[in-house]
């Protein structure tokens, strides 16, 4: 399994039966893959819809259905769309059990930044903002380094999404908690040693004295 | 899939004394009656009505302001139930009279997760009474808040499993509204069906808002 | 009175220095022929409000290629690399915003309130400049109206009131922009007589449009 993989499938395990989940562009999306068919989890597509589902098959795609990358996309029994006030009363308003999204920076009060590199890249904050102050807990889902470099740090240098909103981050080398404390490493990669974690990070980590490892069953 | 649906008797034991309630249906249409008349029954008290109005003495609400169950009502309108009057001017009930469509922006607020919004609504009248005003782009407006409650009790004529509504012709008014603005929604479904029989085009409220369905059993 | 117009008639409703509102969410449900018409027309100095800024060959993007915005007002212009261009050398203006906060700031414009506080925002420079508020012991910034001179609209149905659904995903900014400008301009993918739409089914009232185009699908 790539680190890609791993990841989702460790947030996958975090969702309960019954929750209402945002996945974000890019590595979130595949979360919804290790959802088991047995659990009852309902994904919101910030452009409009609940109950979003599978990529449509080639040669059926519906333009008039598309997720919040513009891409064509399915709707599961039991879905409705809506237009964007909705949507947003829907995640601001905390109906929104979960959200999975990417990083370019976490700190240690759970501050998140991923929307903007001043002078290099400004693609506007879209729905995040709302998601990540909305939602019931928030799940950071990212490779841990940028190309070696930390990105859970001390304190974000980057322009903020969002301020302390981030509850859990997961990536392919740990699980870690944002506490009143600070970040509790609960969980490691399935080959990553304490060591290695506290290396590829610069925010100072608490070891949970009941520290457990995820991945390994691959 | 959780199994939402309870029976009528099931839903009034969730309300509690001294809770805060939020009942759908503009006089009556659209509102719960059979969850009121078990609530009548179980004659729980001190509880405070959120609600456009209180009915009529004999339906809807109103059943039980005659049985005074409320210590407080906030509502817009208490003309068709001689009863609220009464224990308003005799002290037994605190009315709080809000203007309609404030009522619903505060309930939205409540339930959309906003702080508050400011409205021209009541400017100059009684309503403004001990609240913000403030002039923005030339015109007056008043601050008003959030309004939220412990349950939500509302009406729907097709539900699906999920919890999925549709509300037939005027019978929408609060319902929707009041759903996303509870820590418990409670929907009377007229009709259960099966979880994707409603078009999801045809769907008027989602049913990630509601965590029981009740039916007679 | 019909309400029906040519898509040229419609374009010359927009006039240079206006402010327009554009329906879609990357160019889904964005009125594109509407969006044609102006690129050809060629109007320049115009202020866009509007999800975003599509891609360089579809939806409003086609628009911003031809330098035809002095502001543009979105959630995210990542899929545009023009937009960034221009926002960088200075030729154009962008103000980002958080998407429900443009979706709100919108619904106050066309449902006559005055501003709200949203807790989106907080601690970023989203809040910078602007009023950060504790209620309730939580922090809330104050975001204000948006209104429009004109907005430009896409619907799969209209009837000849202006009565509109819009099928699946194509909803998104179209209904709350039909409240908030000054003229409302929809283009239809199909136009259908009155009465042909059923009541429930209707997603925005045709008392918010001024004029029809299209309608050839």
């Amino acid at each position: 399994m790539d680190a890609r993989q791993v990841i989702a499938k460790r947030v996958a395990q975090l969702l309960k039966d019954g929750d209402v989940v945002n996945l974000g562009i890019g590595l979130p999306t595949l979360v919804a893959n290790y959802v088991p068919e047995d659990m009852d989890v309902t994904f919101q597509s910030e452009n409009g819809f609940l109950g979003l589902g599978a990529a449509p098959a080639e040669g059926e795609e519906d333009w008039e259905l598309v997720n919040a990358g513009g891409m064509p996309s399915s709707i599961v029994p039991g879905g409705m769309f809506f237009d964007s006030l909705t949507s947003f009363g829907i995640i601001r308003g905390g109906h929104v059990d979960a959200t999975v999204l990417g990083a370019m920076e976490v700190d240690e009060k759970g501050n998140l930044a991923n929307w903007k590199i001043p002078g290099k890249m400004v693609p506007g904050m879209g729905g995040a903002m709302d998601l990540v102050v909305g939602a019931k807990t928030v799940v950071v889902a990212m490779v841990h380094t940028q190309k070696g470099n930390p990105k859970i740090l001390k304190k974000c240098k980057l322009p903020l999404t969002a301020k302390e909103e981030v509850d859990i981050i997961v990536t392919e080398m740990a699980l870690i908690r944002v506490t009143k404390d600070g970040l509790v490493l609960e969980e490691l990669g399935p080959e990553a040693t304490v060591e290695d974690v506290v290396a590829a990070t610069e925010a100072e980590l608490i070891i949970s004295p009941d520290l457990k490892r995820f991945g390994v069953e691959d | 899939m959780i199994n939402k649906i309870i029976s009528i008797k099931d839903a009034a034991e969730k309300v509690h004394e001294g809770m805060t309630i939020m009942i759908g249906g503009i006089l009556a249409i659209g509102t719960p009656e059979k969850i009121i008349d078990a609530l009548v029954e179980r004659n729980v008290k001190n509880l405070n009505l959120i609600c456009d109005d209180t009915g009529f003495p004999d339906r809807g609400v109103g059943k039980m302001v005659v049985n005074k169950q409320f210590k407080k009502m906030i509502i817009s309108h208490a003309g068709t139930n001689p009863e609220t009057a009464r224990q308003m001017n005799s002290g037994e009930t605190e009315v709080e009279l809000v203007p309609m469509g404030t009522l619903v922006e505060r309930i939205r607020c409540g339930g959309y997760g906003l702080g508050g919004i400011f409205t021209p609504t009541g400017v100059g009248t009684y309503v403004e009474i001990g609240k913000e005003k403030r002039v923005i782009d030339g015109k007056e407006y008043l601050f008003e808040t959030p309004l939220r409650a412990d349950v939500a009790l509302i009406r729907a004529s097709i539900v699906d499993k999920k919890g999925n509504m549709v509300f037939n012709k005027t019978m929408k008014n609060f319902n929707p509204i009041m759903a996303t603005a509870a820590d418990l929604v409670i929907v009377e479904a007229d009709k259960v069906v099966e979880v994707g029989e409603i078009d999801p085009e045809g769907v008027m409220c989602s049913g990630i808002f509601v965590d029981y369905i009740a039916i007679d059993q | 009175m019909s309400k029906i117009i040519s898509i040229k008639e419609a374009a010359d409703k927009v006039t240079e220095g206006m402010s327009i509102m554009v329906g879609g969410f990357l160019a889904n449900g964005t009125p594109e022929n509407l969006i044609d018409a102006l690129v050809e027309k060629n109007v320049k100095n115009l202020t866009l409000i509007c999800n975003d800024t599509g891609f360089p060959d579809k939806g409003v993007g086609k628009m911003v290629v031809n330098k035809q915005f002095k502001k543009i007002i979105a959630t995210h212009i990542g899929t545009n690399r023009e937009t960034g261009n221009q926002m960088n050398s200075g030729e154009t203006e962008v103000e980002l915003v958080p998407q429900g906060t443009l979706a709100e700031r919108i619904r106050c414009g066309g449902n006559g309130l005055g501003g709200f506080y949203t807790p989106t925002g907080v601690g970023t420079e989203v809040a910078e400049g602007k009023e950060v508020r504790e209620l309730n012991g939580k922090e809330y910034v104050f975001e204000t109206p948006i209104k429009a001179d004109v907005a430009l609209l896409r619907a799969s149905v209209v009837d000849k009131k202006g009565n509109m659904i819009f099928n699946k995903t194509m909803k998104n900014f179209n209904p709350v922009m039909a409240t908030a400008a000054d003229l409302v301009i929809v283009e239809a993918d199909k136009i259908v007589e009155i009465g042909e739409i059923d009541p429930e089914h209707v997603m925005c009232s045709g008392i918010f449009v001024d004029y029809i185009v299209g309608g050839d699908e």
